[in-house]
Parts: C-alpha cells; structure tokens; sequence
C-alpha cells in the first residue's frame, strides 16, 4: 500500500530554484490539487475492493452457478443454471420461495418494530438525561451496558432467561405475577417473536441513545431560553426546537439502524440456532440457513443478492425523501 | 454534495448486505493428492467427544505423545465443538486450509465425500493400516456412499439405547423394561404424574429428532431415499414414524411440552435428576455420573421394536452411530496421516480410547476386552452388531438432517403448543422438507 501514497512534496521543494526538473514530473497546480484527495482516498478504495466489492462480485457470480457440495471445492467449475436459482427464490408457490417471502415479511415486522422501539426509548432516555440531577453519569453509565456487552454473551443470557421451565422470565411473568395460566414457551412458536424483539430493542437502544445525545449537545441553549420566555411548554419545546433539530442526527440514525437491524444475524442465530422458529425466521438466518446448512450455496447467493437490492432500494427511496425538504438548506 | 452523500450510502448498504454474500466466498485448490513436504507434524481436529473440551484434551494428549515417541512427529491437537465442526470442516474445504487429519460424524460421510476433499481410503490406503477386515461391517457401512472407497474410517462406534431409572420404575410397579412401543406408552402413562414424565426428547435437536426418526422410519419400512438417493420424506412409512415419535407428547403425553425446546442435552439432566424415567441416547453412562447419578440408579436396555425383538430390517431399533477419522486429500504430510490413522484404529488404542469415551470400538479385535461386557456397553455391542443400521448414505444426507430434523422441531413446537399433530400436517412438514432439498 506505501507505494500508493502520494509523491512527497519535499522533493519538489529541495530542487535548486530555477533548476530544470524533468518536464514530465510537473503537474498543473490545479490538476495536483484535485488529485490530491483522490490520491490519499485510494488506498482505503482498494481496501474496500478487495473486501467487499471483489467478494461481492464472487457472491452475484454464484448465485447464476449450481452450487452444492459437489462443487464447493471448486466452485468455479460449477455448472451455470441461468436464472434458475433466482427463479426458485421468487417462485412464491413452492416451498422455497413461501419460506423467503416468509421470512421477508417477518423481517420487516421485525425491523419496524426493533427501530421504532429503539429510536423511541433511546431519544426519551437522551431528553431526560438532559436535566441535571444527582446520579445523572453513573445511570449514562449503566444505558450503555448492552452495547458495550459483547453480543454473543449477552444473547446466550438471554436464552436462559428465555428458557420455559428453569428461565427468569417465565420465573416473573407466571410464578410471581401470574399474568399467564401456563408457563409460555419463548424460544418456540408464536413467542418467539417477542423473545426477539426484546432482545434486538435491549441490544439496539442505547446506540440511538448515544447519537441522540450527541445531537442534543448541538442545539443552542439559547433557544430553549428563548422559547421559554415566549411561553412554550416542556412539550413544545420538544416538538419545536427538539425533533427538528435533531432531523438531521435522526436521519442517519434510523438509517443504520434500519440497515442494523434488517441484517441482524448474531440475535437470532444465537437465540434460535441453526433453524429459526417460523415466527421469528429473519431473512438473515433463512439465507444462512439457505447456504451453509442445507449446503444450496448458488441458491443463498441469489437470495442475498435479492436481499442486496431490496435494501438499495429502500435506501435510495429513503434518501430521496428524507433530503427533500432540506434541498434549499443544503444548496 | 447531496448526490455524493447518497452515493456513500448506498456503498454502505452495499457493504453491509454484502457480508451474507462474501460469506461464501472459497479459493480453488487442485484435486491432487497431498504431499510429504512437512513430515515431521501434523493437526488433528478432534470432534467434542468427552463432557467438555478440557476433557478431551485430557484423554487425548497422552495417546498424542505417545505416537510422537514412536514415530517422531508432533501432532497439534484442536477439539473443535460439534455445533462448528461442519462449518469448520466447509470452510476449511473450500479454502483448502485445513488439518491433515480430522474427525467427522459419521452420519457426514458421504455428504463429505461428494466434496472430493477427503482421501479415498482406497485398498492401498487400507493396506497401509492394517486391512480393511479389522472393522465391523456396520461401521463400515458409515463411512461413505456405496461402491465407492470409503472417505473416511471408524474410529469411534455408538448406538442407541434405552436408560430407565430404577427407582422409578419400582414405584410406579413396572418390572422389567419396555421392550415394545405398546409397552413402552403403557409404562410411560404410569410413570408420567406428579411433576414427573416417562420419556426425555430433545425437540429443537434437529440431529436427536432425525436419529429417532431413522430408527423408527426403519420400523416402519421407511429410508427417507429411494436406491437413486432421491429422497421420499413424504412415504407412509415416514410419515408414520415421525408421527409416533412426535405423538409422545401430543398425543400419548408422556414426555414433558418443555422438551420441545431442548437441545443442549437437557433431557440427561432431566433424567440425572429424577425428573423423567426413560431417555433414548448414545452412552450416556458418562453425563449421568458427571451430574451426580450413581451407575446402580439406572438401567440399560435395548430400544424398544414394535415386535419386541430387535434385529434386520423392520427390527432395527438404532442407527450406526460414531465418529469417523478423514484425511484431508491436500495434506502436506500424507504418511505421517496413515501413520497417526494406524495408530489411533490400532487393537491397544482402540481399547483404550473407546473405554475412555464409553463409545464401542468400531475394530473386531478391540471389542474383546472385557471393559465392553459391562451391561451398558454390551447393550451398545450387541444393538451395533444385530439391529443397527446405517443412515442413508447419500451426498445430501447432511441437508437431511436438517430439513427432516427442523420439520419435527415445529412438529414438536405445535405439540407442545397444544396444537393437533395429524398425519396431514406431519406429511405437510415433511413435504416442504423435502421441497427445500437440492436437485441434485
């Protein structure tokens, strides 16, 4: 990668004034000035061909070629089955096709609810710890525990929790509340659902938490001040000043919690194992289970490639619309 | 400015969904046979076998050393957990990075074999330890796709058997052990009161659920594949048999709802502890006195048949359970490979190792000794010898094990949920199992 790097500039400076350089070393100023950051750019562009954008390709060719175990080995010797992997995704009559649109419905349910939560709890939690009381850093301290945990312990812990007869949560909920006539299971069935939910929200808000709490530092008192003075309530001045300052923090935040949340694969893949209960099958784990357990790597990389361009689309749309209204600010 | 900013976006998107895609990116590697370019070491990955892997590396590293002093090559020594040594084992196959030397389920066979990455054991390769006639036919029979050389050989051989807790049993005024079905649900109906049920499962195991499945498919006539290793997961047979098994505990209710989420071996536990009287298991005789259970507390008996004999064909009552030893094809150190495969299915090692782990040994010669006449392990013996047979040995087997297994842990979920298990929704589980295999 050091031979990437820009020429040093130092060079040019100890040639003698008014010596002759050899013509060819000579860039127009202007053209050096443009380069320049393209020049310091490139060697994380190359990173990120060789990383993602090389694999990437690798994946999209995969997803045209049969490949099973027979041809993992090599897989370039895989024969080519056109569309057909794409086809067996999309045929949403047959086995394999309902269980992704399945799944892909679960998903969005899913990250709906996940980001919701999230962005609700954390940005409630930011407001309030924008008063100053007694405690205030040590309970900043404790938000943050989930998402300084590491996520595989965390989960694991939460599966205990979960588990019907020896759990914590059926221990609460059925043994000393009595809010059910049977101990529900969590990690099976219907529930699952819920299991999941709880733990992505557990693991997820204090990351909206934090951003919001960085946005909130950016808005001038002086507003608030102002506001107060003119008569504006606790409430109003959350709508007023709060939510359209933070427009900008939240854009990006629910973004990439979206994005997050949609390709969670640790939650559930710890939670559930290698097969997911049908209430709580994300397209993640379907697309693992698609690959890497029934060993239909051609057929996982058409779904992941479908996955791919859902999610571009969803994000141009998103862009699109949430940077409307901010043209005339932005130009 | 705001079309770059959408650009930088939309990279990461990119980048984010394309953690799923490069997942399965592999390099390309030649098919020919390793070489001997670093003979004096080897790895070995060896499967989880022991209560826990401390336990593993403990049994193993004397035997380890002492083929280092006889032949001088260093074996580095991985115990790799069952839940990631499939994955390990693709990863290290399309990579071409793996160990010389590697345990695998033998249920895996053949679905490794079709990847050409393990060493044909070919009549040479046999030759190099000791023939292939050491070894009994059954786990033989685990070692590969039919009429093709073997890729891999026994090293490790289990069957199923019924544990029954004694005291139990003298309680609820049950005498001898189940030795029909019939028996087996009469029993259980006593057995099952009081907090207390008759028969463990492990409902979210997918490969227990498939095992039981096998077993009881075979007794009621049923492969799950036809000769042409085209899989019929919707017969008759099968679906009778994932039925009866799943209707324990819709239908006879003696097992406990919450087994439907086990599959970290709760069900030992459970039975450890006195909370049910009967589990279906490979030799569980280790797990039982590692959680406190003394080994006059239980009892071991054959798996029941519906004509109470157990033998060929629709009196098989278990499947060819163990652990097979492979080679990697690419291995730098290919006689060093046979050396450490003579030495580890070796008479002296056999014994030794097999009685470490409370498994059969898999050579004829090795079941001699007298630790294999102990009432659980001739159990083990005698079901391996008579009435255990293979599961189906075809490439995608190991798909098998997870579309069948999955389909009975929603089958299960729907029992323990309380809702009705029929045949039409076993069959329609099994049907979309079987849908979700690969043509090929």
């Amino acid at each position: 990668m050091t031979t990437l790097t820009t020429p040093p500039p130092s060079k040019e400076r100890a040639a003698p004034p008014g010596g002759k350089r050899p013509s060819r070393l000579r860039l127009p100023a202007r053209l050096r000035r443009v380069s320049l950051p393209y020049l310091l750019l490139l060697p994380a562009l190359l990173l990120e061909l060789v990383v993602h954008l090389i694999p990437m390709g690798v994946g999209i060719v995969m997803s045209f070629k049969e490949l099973t175990q027979f041809f993992i080995r090599d897989w370039g010797a895989a024969p080519w089955t056109g569309l057909d992997n794409y086809k067996l995704s999309v045929d949403f009559d047959a086995p394999v096709g309902e269980a992704l649109l399945h799944s892909f419905f679960v998903t969005v349910a899913f990250t709906v609810l996940s980001v919701g939560l999230c962005w609700l709890i954390g940005t409630a939690a930011a407001v309030f710890m924008q008063e100053h009381f007694r405690g205030r850093g040590l309970l900043r301290a404790v938000f943050l525990i989930p998402y300084a945990l590491p996520v595989y312990a965390a989960v694991i812990t939460w599966s205990f929790m979960f588990q019907r007869d020896t759990g914590l949560i059926n221990h609460v909920v059925h043994d000393q509340l009595g809010l059910t006539d049977s101990r529900p299971f969590w990690l099976i069935g219907d529930n699952s659902f819920v299991a999941l939910l709880t733990v992505s929200v557990w693991k997820g808000w204090p990351f909206a938490f934090l951003i919001v709490m960085a946005g909130l530092q950016n808005i001038p008192k002086e507003q608030y001040e102002a506001a107060a003075i003119d008569g504006a309530g606790m409430w109003q001045q959350v709508r007023r000043i709060t939510l359209p300052s933070l427009r900008p923090v939240n854009q990006v935040l629910v973004l990439v919690l979206f994005l997050w949340t949609f390709n969670d694969f640790n939650t559930p893949y710890v939670l559930f194992g290698k097969s997911a209960p049908e209430a709580a099958d994300l397209i993640s784990i379907h697309i693992y289970q698609s690959s890497f357990v029934t060993w239909n790597f051609g057929t996982g990389s058409a779904m992941s490639v479908l996955l791919l361009l859902f999610l571009l689309l969803v994000t141009a749309v998103y862009l699109l619309v949430t940077s409307r209204g901010r043209k005339t600010a932005d130009v | 400015m705001r079309r770059l900013r959408a650009l930088a976006a939309l990279a990461t998107v990119t980048a984010l969904s394309g953690a799923t895609l490069t997942a399965c990116g592999g390099g390309t590697n030649t098919g020919g046979e390793g070489s001997n370019a670093s003979p004096k070491t080897l790895t070995y990955w060896a499967s989880n076998q022991g209560p826990n892997i401390a336990a593993d590396k403990k049994i193993l590293a004397p035997e380890l050393k002492k083929f280092e002093e006889q032949t001088g090559i260093k074996v580095e020594l991985e115990v790799v957990p069952w839940s990631d040594l499939l994955n390990r084992i693709l990863a290290a196959t399309t990579s071409g990075q793996g160990p010389d030397v590697l345990n695998i389920g033998n249920t895996w066979s053949s679905s490794l074999q079709a990847t050409g990455a393990l060493l044909p054991w070919d009549a040479k390769n046999f030759k190099a330890i000791g023939g292939k006639d050491r070894f009994v036919d059954a786990a033989l029979g685990s070692t590969g796709t039919e009429g093709k050389d073997p890729a891999a050989v026994p090293l490790y051989s289990l069957s199923y058997a019924l544990y029954y807790n004694k005291a139990m049993f003298k309680e609820a005024g049950i005498s001898k052990p189940p030795a029909t079905w019939d028996e087996l649900v009469t029993a259980g109906k006593k057995l099952s009161k009081g907090g207390k049920w008759a028969l463990g499962a492990e409902g979210s195991n997918l490969v227990n659920n498939i095992h039981q499945a096998f077993a009881l498919g075979k007794q009621h006539g049923a492969d799950f594949f036809d000769a042409q290793g085209k899989p019929t997961f919707t017969s008759d047979g099968a679906v009778s048999a994932v039925k009866q098994y799943v209707d324990f505990m819709a239908k006879d209710k003696i097992i406990a709802p919450g087994n439907a989420e086990y599959a970290q071996n709760q069900s030992l536990r459970d039975f450890a502890q006195g909370k049910t009287a009967m589990v279906l298991w490979q030799a569980a005789a280790t797990t039982f006195e590692a959680q406190g259970m003394k080994p006059d507390e239980w009892g071991v008996a054959p798996v029941p048949v519906a004509s109470g004999k157990p033998g060929a064909e629709r009196q098989v009552n278990s499947m060819v359970a163990g652990i097979n030893l492979a080679v990697f094809k690419n291995t730098d150190n290919l006689d060093g490979a046979r050396k450490f495969v003579k030495f580890m299915t070796s008479d002296a090692e056999q014994a030794r190792l097999n009685k470490a782990y409370g498994s059969i040994p898999p050579v004829t010669a090795a079941q001699k000794d007298a630790a294999f006449d102990r009432a659980d392990t001739a159990v083990l013996r005698d079901t391996l010898r008579k009435s255990a047979a293979p599961l189906p040995q075809v490439p995608n087997e190991s798909q098998f094990e997870t579309s069948v297994g999955t389909a009975i842990k929603k089958l299960f979920a729907d029992a323990a949920a309380g809702r009705p298990v029929t045949a039409e929704s076993v069959r329609s589980e099994l049907s979309k199992a079987q849908q979700q295999m690969p043509k090929s």
